[in-house]
Formats: structure tokens, sequence, C-alpha cells
């Protein structure tokens, strides 16, 4: 009977060498390397937004607002002490209110119609609706410039509005259409069959699931319209809005109080999305 | 609009539908008793789901005519049927909770007070409690639930359901299966259900239509279309068949004798389908009987011929075997594990036999591949996200 | 601009992934609705547009041609005041350094926005929405004061250009044009700076959308087959992220070369962009002509080298 012992491995080329997990200072950055640039690059965003509300509590010396003097809350307390500065701004607010309904009618219909119908000249307006946003404001405000020059037409609020107006309306019309583009059609299938008509079906179903795309297209068109400097001074003669106020800031004296309203609408935006955001969050748990 | 009439007849007479050159439904012609669970079983694009549409009212005829009971829908709007649609992604309401989901036709219709009749559906479908959920709460099986209490509630003459049951998984769906066939006999509608899965339509219909690229292969109850298929494409799409080329040698009497690579065969007249002199004899797995060739002791009756098994697969149930008949030919064989025989692994040889009245004859000219299942459900991989 | 075309774009393409039709078109014409349905409700808009933007972009061309002044009123004289067009000669070094300048700023933004994109695409897990709100957060603020932030961050005695100067990356860059020896602010750099920070959510998002809708695990089938990550990241990743990067270069470049606010804020008369003198031309010389002219060869060269950039790149998801 022969009997057989299992013989031990021998030390040779088989066995494998223990080896230990690489390590080192520079092993660390290396695997953390893109979340290192991607807070740097963060931080490079937000960093003249503190700037920003650091000196809305800044008491300057002089004309300008560019050095660190001593902490005050006078600007907060004191917004509308200067001249012109809430004047413009609520031009701004107005003009923003009301070139978004503008935008936001005309881009949704213009949006129902691209989204939902096929017919010649599609492609079409497709481009047309893209060109504005692909146009540089320096052409797209000269350009206006000229042709309201030529048609005697006097610059001022009107003027401001029609250009606002017609550089929100892309932006609104691709909003809108990607959210319209991403409905189901089947459920407005559904809800024909169940009984309603083409209209009962286009406003119980279709409008309301749409609606947060027009939601967010009204934000859109509102701050771009109540940001815009450079089509805006090309076009207002002698109006000011707000950022038109900022500019001429800029040569004449930044005071605090400009730092204040960036402030704010840095906060008021801010709490929005995230209140959107706590909402959208909110729905979709149980 | 017509009120509802809980079990119309519907009736498709001549009907076809194109979409540019491709003919979706092709001179359909079908009668849908009233009260029965009629299943529309086919491969995807066989035209089913087109049949529904166009019942429904969401897809117009190129030709042909609908009937539901005596009023002819033809041409009605979705929203003037007496037909309701379980879509088979549900297309529940996302902006509305499952009590307005449920109840949105009864609005529509001016009902006033619903909250009964809701309740009631509810409860028929075990949805009590969910009422004021939103869909996207729900899981699969209770959005299923929600999309039948939500068409049923209106009482259709006829309700289509557009294979409802396939996001489903295995054992909710053939929970489900009874579920569905519990409250059509309980409520009484005629049910249309299209699905591609043969299992499904076999358990919960009273009547089959088989359709093929948009026409309708064969008609019947689930025993006579498995039993006694009329088609290639019938017979392998429900189950499996095994085929061999025959000519037919005598016609008169009962039974039909039928010449196989030399061997005798008898078929009974009633499953011969065609009247030409080639024919596919057919014969299912779970009717061949296989035997250790040297002990073989086989019914004078019984069609018969020698094989080599090729292949065995224990399956726990039953086993299969691959068996090469002496001209090459491979046949299935499905037996019950009940008297498992040890010696039939392979290369061994066997005897093969089958009762006459277990098979059937077809037309030789039809394609004896047609209605093989492909595996349909094989998702192609989408990693760029391009092609969506 | 703010952050408008960046979300819009954003929007945009995530959403060109339409939904999965079962039966049925999935453009559906709304069963019974007349065919002039679309025209009708396109008809307002697209008067619109062709009265305010259309017909003025060919006014500008008009207005080129005409001679006059602004007191005793403009005129067409035939064949046309094509003198006006020679002042594209005259400030071929605005135009040049425009272009120049958006180029860079591009670039820039490509090589910051990128590892921002791909962190919050891939490596961000639940910080995902919150890292995307932040991203668009700065915008909501105007971004004149913003750009205004930078002259107190870049100031000569402020902590950033202590610092370069201590450590001599302002000599360095001195010897590159760049900035002078001892300031930052009012030079060159301040102006590219000025413009990298203005347009990066307008390449974050963009970035950021195309990135998402890779699968990740096609990174790792790269390193199962051999690939360092670097490899991948040239192989895999970067080609599939080309259509953002064509979509975030375009509305970076196009907005830059015509700006004049950054210059004019953060740089000196020494660095003007033919947008200053675009915005000169009409307001301070009152030259309406000229400055058309000016306007219209910006919009064209611009027009120009977008079409061979698209075609080159092969994308044209843009819309």
């Amino acid at each position: 009977m022969a009997t057989t012992t299992a013989t031990p491995p021998q030390h040779s080329a088989g066995v494998p060498r223990t080896t230990k997990r690489p390590s080192g200072p520079f092993r660390w950055v290396r695997e953390r390397i893109i979340p290192i640039i991607g807070m740097f690059v963060l931080f490079y965003m937000f960093l003249p937004i503190f700037v920003v509300v650091a000196f809305s509590f800044n008491q300057p010396n002089g004309r300008f607002n560019y050095e660190w003097v001593k902490f005050s809350f006078d600007a907060w307390t004191n917004l509308c002490g200067v001249g012109g500065l809430c004047e413009s701004l609520q031009l701004s607010l107005v003009i923003g209110l009301v070139a978004t309904l503008g935008a936001v009618i005309l881009g949704t219909l213009m949006a129902f119609g691209i989204a939902r119908y096929r017919f010649r000249g599609r492609s079409g307006s497709n481009l047309l609706v893209f060109m504005p946003m692909a146009t540089p404001e320096v052409v797209m405000g000269s350009s206006l410039l000229t042709w309201f020059v030529l048609l005697a037409f006097a610059r001022g609020t009107t003027t401001i509005l029609i250009a606002h107006v017609m550089f929100c309306l892309s932006f609104v019309v691709v909003t809108v259409k990607a959210r319209i583009a991403g409905l189901d059609p089947r459920l407005e299938q559904a809800a024909m069959d169940l009984y309603a008509n083409e209209r009962t079906t286009f406003w119980r179903v279709t409008f309301p699931l749409v609606l947060p795309g027009i939601v967010g297209a009204s934000l859109l068109a509102f701050s771009l319209s109540f940001d815009d400097f450079i089509v805006t001074n090309f076009n207002s003669g002698s109006t000011v809005t707000f950022p038109m106020f900022v500019w001429g800031a800029a040569q004449r004296g930044t005071p605090p109080q400009i730092n204040v309203v960036g402030s704010l609408m840095f906060l008021v935006s801010l709490t929005i999305v995230l209140i959107a955001q706590v909402v959208q969050r909110r729905r979709k748990k149980a | 609009m017509t009120t509802a009439k809980t079990g119309a007849d519907l009736r498709i007479i001549n009907t076809t539908k194109r979409f540019g050159d491709f003919v979706a439904v092709d001179d359909l012609t079908l009668t849908i008793p009233a009260g029965s669970f009629f299943a529309l079983l086919g491969p995807s694009g066989c035209g089913k789901t087109t049949t529904l549409r166009m019942v429904a009212g969401l897809e117009e005829p190129t030709a042909g005519t609908i009937l539901i009971g005596d009023e002819d829908v033809t041409w009605s709007k979705p929203y003037k049927r007496p037909v309701n649609t379980v879509f088979q992604s549900y297309a529940l309401f996302p902006h509305l909770d499952i009590y307005e989901n449920v109840a949105f036709g009864l609005r529509r219709r001016g009902v006033k007070d619903v909250s009964k009749t809701v309740e009631d559906m509810l409860a028929l479908t075990e949805l009590t409690g969910l009422a004021r959920r939103k869909p996207q709460q729900l899981s699969g099986g209770q959005q299923q639930r929600v999309a039948l209490a939500r068409a049923l509630i209106n009482q259709p003459a006829v309700l289509l359901l557009d294979e409802p049951l396939g996001a489903l998984d295995l054992k909710l769906r053939r929970q489900m299966q009874l579920e569905l066939k519990r409250i059509q006999t309980e409520v009484g509608s005629t049910f249309v259900h299209v699905t591609h899965d043969q299992e499904e339509a076999m358990t919960m219909a009273d009547t089959i239509a088989v359709m093929n690229a948009g026409r309708v292969e064969q008609l019947g109850a689930p025993a006579d279309l498995y039993e006694n298929p009329s088609t290639t494409f019938v017979a392998n799409f429900l189950g499996q068949s095994n085929f061999f080329d025959g000519a037919v040698t005598d016609r008169s009497g009962d039974y039909v004798s039928v010449t196989v690579q030399g061997r005798h065969v008898s078929i009974p007249s009633s499953r011969v389908h065609t009247q030409g002199a080639d024919v596919h004899v057919g014969v299912r797995p779970e009717k061949l009987r296989i035997r250790y060739r040297d002990d073989a002791q086989v019914n004078d009756n019984d069609n018969r011929l020698e094989a080599v098994v090729s292949d065995s697969s224990f399956i726990g149930v039953s086993t299969q075997y691959l068996v090469d008949t002496p001209w090459g030919q491979e046949l299935t064989v499905f037996a019950q594990n009940t008297h498992r025989d040890e010696r039939l692994v392979p290369g061994a040889a066997v005897i093969v036999t089958w009762a006459p009245d277990h098979t059937f004859a077809l037309d030789a000219a039809q394609d004896v591949d047609a209605g093989v299942e492909i595996d349909e459900d094989a998702a192609t991989p989408d990693p760029v996200g391009v092609s969506s | 601009m703010s952050g408008g075309a960046v979300v819009a774009t954003a929007v945009e393409q995530r959403d060109i992934r339409s939904h999965p039709s079962g039966g049925g078109a999935t453009e559906s014409k709304a069963v019974g609705t007349s065919k002039w349905t679309p025209y009708v409700l396109l008809t307002p808009g697209f008067l619109w547009l062709a009265l305010f933007f259309i017909v003025p972009t060919m006014m500008l061309l008009m207005f080129s041609l005409y001679s006059g002044s602004l007191d005793q009123g403009y005129a067409f004289e035939f064949p046309g005041n094509w003198s006006t067009y020679s002042a594209v000669w005259e400030y071929r070094a605005q135009f040049f350094r425009s272009f120049l300048f958006a180029g860079l700023s591009t670039l820039f933004c490509l090589a910051l926005a990128y590892p921002l994109a791909y962190f919050i695409a891939f490596k961000s897990g639940k910080w995902k929405a919150t890292l995307l709100v932040l991203v668009i957060a700065p915008f909501f603020t105007s971004f004149l004061i913003r750009t205004l932030a930078w002259k107190t961050i870049l100031a000569d005695d402020g902590f950033v250009v202590t610092f370069m100067n201590w450590s001599h990356i302002t000599n360095v860059l001195a010897l590159l044009h760049l900035t002078e020896t001892d300031r930052v602010l009012n030079t060159p750099l301040a102006v590219v700076l000025g413009l990298t920070y203005n347009f990066l959510p307008f390449m974050v998002l963009p970035l950021y959308a195309s990135l998402d809708r890779m699968d990740p695990r096609l990174v790792e089938a790269a390193q199962d087959l051999y690939s360092s990550p670097w490899t991948a990241l040239r192989k895999v990743t970067w080609p599939l992220s080309l259509p953002g990067v064509v979509a975030g270069t375009l509305l970076t470049f196009i907005p830059a070369a015509g700006d004049y606010i950054n210059a004019e804020l953060l740089g000196t008369t020494k660095v003007s962009m033919i947008g200053n003198v675009i915005q000169d031309q009409f307001f301070v010389v009152t030259d309406y002509p000229t400055a058309s002219a000016l306007s219209f060869v910006l919009m064209l060269t611009i027009l120009v080298l977008v079409f061979f950039y698209v075609r080159r790149a092969g994308t044209e998801q843009l819309v």
C-alpha cells in the first residue's frame, strides 16, 4: 500500500512574494486629483462672490470700493441713499417681468409648434431659434441700434423691452422644447382613451406636465433680462437699468450699495433654487 | 357618446393598416364574442398592438370596419368609444395621485359623485390605502393595478390590455394573470389581451388568435390550437414541434396514410390540414415515447421509428433527449421523469413511438421553421446613449 | 449674458434622449388637428425674431454703406460708402487680439471645466445635484458686479498679487507680455482671466451633460484592457465627450470674441478688443457706418470660423 504524503511547497519561483499596498504622499494626492481640482475650480468660481458679499459690509474711503477700510452696516441700511440706484433697480425689475412675460408666451407657442408637429421649415425654425444664442451681444446690440436709427425710433424703455424679448425668446424655446420632448405621448393617448377630448387633454394633462419647463424658462428669461448689459447699453438711449448703473459706477465711483444688491440677488436666487431642490426631493420620497 | 354596455361583441372586418409601404395589419377579420377573455398572440411586429390601437381609436385604419355591438366605431375619436386601454407602460398621470388617476375617466364623463365608485374599484384591485400616493411612489405591481383600475372603473364594453404584465417579475406576473382572469369572470366584460408570451395567453384566454405578419394564422381555444395546429407557424410558436417530410399515399377512411422515409405513418383525417400530396408531418416532443431498443414492446397501432440518442439533458421535471434518425434528422423528445431509464445515454439505440392521434400534417409549402422563437428579450447594450 | 445659455444647452442635451415610443409616432400629431396649427403657433415668435434679429442684421450691412453723420442724417449714396470697411484693416490689431483672447480664455475654460465636469459626473455621488446648483449659483449675481470684484482680488497690494510678486510668477508672465512686472490688474492677463471666469459655466454644463451620458463602465473596460487611467481618459472618455466639448467651446468663444466689458474693467486702452472699438465708434465717435462695418465683419468672421469648426468637429447636435 503506497502512502502518499503531501510535500510542503518548495520556496521556488512558484511561491508568490507578498507585496505591500502602495503608499506615499504623492499617491494620496494622485488618487484624489480630480476632486481636488474640481473643488479648486468651484472655489475659483465662488471667490468673487465672497468678495462681493464681504465688501457690501465695507465703508470705503474714496469713491471706489476696492480696498477694505472698515466694517459697517451702512450700505445695507441705506440702500437707496445712492442716487439713481433704486430707480435703475426698479426699472430692471419691471423690464424683467414684462420681457419674461412676452418671451414666455411667444416662446412656449413656438416650442409647441416645433416640438409637436412635422412641417416644412422645421429645421429652419430650429436654426433660426439657435442663431441669437450663437451671436455675440455686440453684434446683436449694434444691429438693433442701426435698425432703430433707420426707423427713427427713439431709444428708451420700449426698445430695451423689444431687445430683451428677442434674445430671451430663444432660451425659452429651447428649454420648453426639451421638456415637451421628454413627455411620454402615451399619457395623452391614455387621457383620450379615458374620454378627454383634445382640448381637455391639453389643459388637464399636457399643460400641467410641461409647466415646470415653462417655470424654469421664466426664471431663465428673467435672469437673462435683469442681468443684461451689452444689448441694453446699445439700445437704451438715456434710460438707465441696473447693470448700466453699475457700469457707470465703475467710472464714477462704486458705492458698497452695489455689493448689497449683488449679495441680495445671489441670496434670493440661491434660496429659490434650493427650495426647488427640496420640493423635488420631497416629491420623490414615498 | 354611447353608454357602456358590458360585454358587447367586437367585430373587426377586413381591416388593413399601412404605414407607408409597410403593411402592419393585412385584411384582418375577427369576431370577439361578448364576455370572453380573448388573446391576440404573436411575435413583435406581427400587428397585434396596431390592431389593438385601432380598436381603441388611437390609430386610424387604412381600410375596413370596426363594430362594437351594432355601433360602427371605425372613425370615432377614442374619447367617444366605450373602450378603455391598459397601456404597456401603464401611462399613469404623474401629476395626479392614485385617486385622481382612477377617477379621471369618470370625471371626464361628468359623473358627479365618484368617491364610492373609486373606493370600490380600489378595493377590487387591492389598492386601498394608496389613494393619495403619486404613481412614482408605487411599485411596478401596484402601478399595474392602478392602470387596470383606471380603465375598468368605466365599465367599458371592451377592455384592451397591451402586454400589461411585461414589466413584472415572474412570480408577480403569475399572480396578476390569475387576478386578471378572476376579475374578468367577476365583471363579465370582454377582455382583449395582447401578448407575445404563449404561456400567458394559454393560461388566461378562452380564445386565442395567433397573428403573424398582419394576419391571423389560427383562431381557437388554447387546447385546440396547441394540440391541433393548422400552420407551421402556430405549431412552432406554441410549444415545440418535430417535423418530417412526408408524402400522402391514401386519403380514404378516417385515417390518412403518409409515407415518411419509407416508413408508414397514420394521421387522423381531421388533423390533416392540407389537400396536397406533400406534407409536413408534425408531432410534439412530449408526445413521443422513447424506449431502449432491445426490450421495447410497441403497440402495433402506434407510429414508430428507430433512432440513436445523441444528447440527454436532465431538467428535473423531465429529461430532454435529442435523437438522430437513420436518415440524419434530429428529433427532440421530452420524457417525464416518472420512470427514468439510465440506459438512455448518448449512443444508445432507441425506439421512438407515438399515437397516431397525436400527429398532425401541414401544407409542405409552409416554412418548417416559421414561428421558431428568437430571443426577443435580449437587450442590446447602449453605453453611450447614442441610439436613445 | 448670465448662465442662461449654459442651462439651456445642458437641458437640451439631456433631453435629446426623447421618449421611447411604443406604437404610434413620437412627435405625435395630436389626433385630429389641422395642418395649419404649427404655422399658427410659430408665427408670433417667428415674426418677432424676423423683425428684431434677422432684419437688423441685414440693416447692419446696409448701414455700413451709408454716408453722413448723426447731425446731418444718413443716406445711401450709390455705389455705397465702402471706405467704412477700411476700418477693418485699421483695427486689425484689435480683431486679432479679440480672437486671441477669446481663444486663450476658451482653452483655459476647457482646462478648468473638464476636471470639474468629470468630478460632478462621475465622482460626486450624492452631492451631484448640490454641486450642479453651486456651479450655476454664482451666475445669479450680476456679472458686472462680479467682474468688479476681480479688481479687488487682483489689486496691486492685495493678497494674490503680493504672493505672485514674491514668487516671481509675475516676472515670468511679464516676459510673455502678459503682465507688467509688478502688476496684474490692467494687463492682458487680467482680461483673459476675467473672460475665463465669466464663461466658465458655459463650458462646465455642456461638458457635464455629455459626460453624464457616458457609461462609467467603459473606463473600467479600458483598464481591464491594459490602459492606464490617463490612457483611458485620452482614448475613451475624451472622444465620447466631444459633443459637449464642441458645444462648450462654441458657447464660450463666440460671446468672448465680442466682449468688451472685461477689457474695459480689467484692462487698459492698450489691450482693447474689437468690442471696445465698436462701442467706441457708436457712442463716442458716433460714426455709425464705420461701427456697423466693424460689427458686420466681426459677425461674418465668427460665422465662418464656427462653420469650419463644426464641420471639422463633425457634430451637429447643437440644436
